[in-house]
């Protein structure tokens, strides 16, 4: 690159050479930062499961049997891993109810997109309430700790409380963020600015669920 | 330029995903509930783990509509974790083997369930709970 356009030397130069008349990618800038945001997410999460594949690998104490801690009985015998399956259920109810608010943030129908919204901060808000009845009941009723467990390997303790409570985390900060569009979508702030925030938000919570498919795969089923 | 109006697309496709989603989560759990075991349950467990993570990330976020240039972005950097997980993988057979056959670690230790531990109090679990 030997072209005689650098003209400033310095901070002047620093900033010209980085704002420059270059475009890479032909999106909104919000959304191509929301997607760069969730790229160093995803290793933030990466880290977390490879940290876990590792732990599980090398600990000689055995796994505790996710399926029968995780099971809850509803009267009769426990079923297996009942209480995550319904909050993973409820999790792609919310991914799909996102999806639409989308689409109708697009069409302009604000009144759709507001309830799809809050709908999908609903189901947002009770998958962080059942975590919550989750973790009580490991902490108080099966003596789970962060150091140890009365099941098996003491990492199983590290490892849940670590990435679920990321996770929820996540999904905390997500039912906040979409109840603020939402109410920015009803009070009109976007009807000349355009719906891509409803897209942007609307991306974050997606990848709060497929973070989810992970963890459900590889912490609880296997 | 090309996506300046944002993405819109038919709804039927989102219907269809939210319903393949569900279909997918299901089979997942069946996995679990009719307790299948061993190579079987991981090659499951991940076919649909995988299949999943890729409608959601294809249609939901929308990212077989967006150009190549952001796909990539997207893609490109965490494909090299997969090189992250093969190592780490390595490592820690070798560390557990070295754990096994140097320090004398129980090989056929068997973890507790819920029902033994609540049935019968103290033993092993006692001394753990806090």
């Amino acid at each position: 690159m030997s072209e005689a356009t650098a003209s400033h030397e310095g901070i002047t130069g620093l900033v010209d050479d980085w704002s420059a008349d270059k475009q890479a990618y032909h999106v909104p800038w919000g959304k191509a930062m929301m997607w760069i945001f969730l790229v160093s997410d995803t290793f933030i999460f990466s880290c977390f499961l490879v940290g876990y594949l590792n732990v599980r690998m090398t600990t000689t104490e055995p796994w505790p049997p996710q399926s029968e801690i995780f099971a809850l009985s509803f009267g009769g015998d426990p079923i297996p891993l009942i209480l995550i399956a319904i909050m993973t259920f409820i999790l792609i109810t919310s991914s799909g109810t996102m999806a639409l608010a989308v689409n109708y943030g697009y069409r302009k129908d604000k009144v759709r997109t507001f309830w799809l919204i809050c709908a999908t901060a609903a189901f947002g808000a009770s998958f962080v309430g059942m975590q919550a009845f989750e973790w009580t009941k490991l902490i108080v009723d099966e003596g789970v700790r962060p150091w140890g467990n009365p099941f098996g390997a003491p990492q199983f303790g590290s490892v849940f409380f670590m990435v679920t409570g990321f996770h929820g985390l996540h999904v905390s900060a997500g039912v906040i963020y979409l109840l603020w569009v939402a109410f920015r979508v009803k009070r009109g702030y976007y009807d000349n600015k355009g719906f891509e925030i409803v897209e942007i938000a609307g991306l974050y919570w997606h990848f709060v669920d497929l973070v989810w498919v992970f963890i459900f795969a590889f912490f609880y089923l296997l | 330029m090309a996506e300046a109006e944002g993405q819109q697309h038919p709804l039927g496709i989102y219907y269809k995903i939210w319903i393949l989603l569900f279909v997918l989560s299901a089979f997942s759990y069946a996995v679990d509930y009719f307790d299948v075991q061993g190579a079987l349950r991981w090659t499951l467990v991940i076919i649909f783990m995988f299949l999943k993570a890729g409608f959601i990330v294809a249609i939901f976020m929308h990212a077989v509509w967006e150009r190549l240039a952001l796909i990539l972005t997207i893609l490109g950097p965490p494909s090299v974790l997969l090189l992250l997980i093969a190592f780490m993988a390595v490592e820690g057979n070798y560390t557990e083997e070295l754990r096994f056959d140097y320090m004398g670690h129980d090989r056929d230790a068997v973890a507790l369930t819920p029902a033994e531990l609540h049935g019968e109090e103290g033993g092993h679990g006692g001394e753990e709970a806090h």
